[in-house]
């Protein structure tokens, strides 16, 4: 690991300041992932600013009736939240879905977020990686990419972003609150993950020295229901093959609202507006769910190894959907 | 609780240009004043510099949880901390468990269970069934706890429950049905019922 400054952040606005002065620096939360990656030399920052300790970790009720996630709240603390848990289930399943119980008891909100791909080429620096190293080629393309991505991929990489809690927010409609040198500003999460093209080395729409402070949750609809359902290679603390985040609203035997948003297929949380579209005002049945599954995914363009992630996404949809459909 | 005084501006300012720092780190109840490197986990910390060798390092990745030990209570991967971001936390490693002679009721079960072979796991293994207490007592849910359990209520510790709740914890000797059944010694009061909670 190459040696580094240390600034413990006192305000969000030193900690901005201090991101954006120095090129390469990184904001500290829980680590889990960032210092993995230090230790792995994929990143070498020479700045640590440490965000842990600032007043970012409350969970609070808004006026609207939805909730504001402070970044630095613990994924445990998170997904443990009597709110959450009532009002967007999806958000607390999708979190505890993921890694295990020390790994959530340490990472945050803000930090998950902006988690770096597991793409075993991205994460072995004797090996080409055009979003570690830029211009150096993709080996993911025609070497191992079995976890990788059947969606939205580019010639340059075809990573996946791997946050569940991602995939939830998506779902959810969240938003991100960023601050940064020029001030404050709200993203949709649908939007703060970019798809690759010819800058796969940008994951986000972050510009240098903006920082996560907070996630907003519009509120629940009432007579909705929401779940997440991950498929992976052993029962936990694994990455998901392919997961799904879904909240639907059946009224009169018809689908009255539905969102649905995919994990592990592309390189940010897939959100399925064309399955949505065949599922508004549909009959609320299995063939419907099947029919907007399939919507979604004729866009898929599998790579040699990962094509059973388009049947699995279809069934973990057409599950999730059917299960929803049955609590009305 | 006492807290470690806010460094001034211009010791903050100073580490941000250095490589090293001065740094208080509490542990097992004690302050241990040191200067570190940047780049010191927790782990190499406490092993290294502070000769607690009880937790251990296995892949260093927070994989296999041999590092685990308690930050304020609640249980985390020592090699993914770093030493200099640890202000004012309490830290608590296996050799804290025990009050002088007496072992904490999670030792003594693992003991009475034989849940270990080599016992390369097992202070990770102590340190995270004692997070994993703590947690369902607070009512932390996991991926395996029911819909149905009311949000804030302690979660009953099934064996499933336990297995989950373990799975950042790996064990190559392969003792995890005698480390779930040790866990739900201690769930049931630290007497062993002869109910092999795991079969």
């Amino acid at each position: 690991m190459k040696p580094f400054g240390y600034l413990r952040a006192a305000s969000v606005e030193e900690a901005v300041r201090a991101g954006a002065a120095q090129p390469g620096a990184k904001f500290l939360g829980g680590g889990t992932n960032l210092v993995d990656l230090m230790k792995l030399g994929v990143e070498e920052p020479p700045l640590l600013v440490d965000v842990s300790g600032l007043p970012l970790d409350r969970i609070e009720e808004l006026p609207d009736g939805g909730l504001r996630i402070g970044a630095t709240v613990r994924n445990s603390e998170l997904a443990a939240a009597v709110a959450v848990r009532e009002r967007y289930p999806v958000l607390s399943q999708a979190l505890l879905s993921g890694a295990s119980g020390q790994l959530r008891n340490t990472a945050t909100t803000g930090g998950n977020l902006v988690q770096r791909t597991r793409c075993t080429y991205f994460q072995d620096i004797s090996k080409p990686c055009n979003k570690r190293a830029p211009g150096t080629g993709c080996p993911a393309r025609d070497g191992a990419h079995r976890d990788l991505a059947v969606l939205g991929h580019s010639a340059h990489c075809v990573a996946t972003q791997p946050s569940d809690l991602a995939v939830a927010l998506a779902a959810l409609d969240a938003t991100a609150h960023l601050h940064g040198p020029d001030g404050e500003r709200e993203v949709p999460v649908t939007e703060f993950h970019r798809l690759p093209g010819e800058h796969p080395e940008q994951d986000t729409v972050l510009r240098p020295g903006e920082l996560i402070t907070a996630v907003r949750l519009p509120p629940d609809r009432p007579g909705a229901h929401s779940r997440y359902r991950k498929a992976r290679d052993r029962a936990s603390f694994a990455f998901a093959l392919v997961s799904v985040g879904a909240v639907l609203e059946v009224r009169g035997g018809a689908v009255r609202y539905a969102a649905l948003a995919f994990g592990g297929l592309a390189h940010r949380p897939w959100r399925a507006r064309a399955a949505e579209e065949v599922l508004r005002g549909a009959p609320a049945t299995a063939d419907t769910f099947a029919r907007a599954a399939d919507a979604e995914l004729a866009a898929a363009r599998p790579l040699r190894e990962n094509g059973f992630k388009i049947t699995l996404a279809r069934n973990l949809a057409i599950d999730a959907l059917t299960d929803l459909a049955a609590r009305t | 609780m006492e807290s470690s005084p806010q460094p001034a501006a211009a010791a903050r300012t100073t580490a941000a240009t250095a490589e090293r720092s001065d740094m208080v780190l509490h542990v097992n109840g004690v302050p241990y004043p040191l200067t570190l490197d940047h780049r010191t986990t927790v782990l190499d910390a406490l092993r290294e510099h502070l000769d607690l060798t009880g937790a251990k390092k296995g892949c260093d990745h927070g994989q296999c949880g041999a590092c685990t030990v308690l930050v304020d209570g609640r249980r985390a991967n020592s090699c993914l901390l770093l030493a200099v971001a640890q202000n004012g936390r309490r830290i608590t490693t296996v050799e804290g468990l025990a009050e002088g002679d007496r072992l904490h009721p999670l030792q003594e079960a693992f003991l009475d269970r034989d849940a270990f072979q080599c016992g390369y796991c097992t202070p990770g293994q102590l340190c995270s069934a004692v997070g994993l207490l703590a947690e369902a007592a607070d009512g932390f849910p996991s991926s395996v706890t029911p819909d149905t359990a009311a949000p804030g209520a302690p979660v009953p510790l099934t064996a499933d429950e336990i297995r989950e709740r373990m799975s950042g914890n790996l064990c190559r000797c392969g003792a995890y049905p005698r480390i779930v059944d040790a866990v739900g010694d201690v769930r049931d009061g630290g007497i062993r019922t002869g109910q092999d909670v795991a079969s």
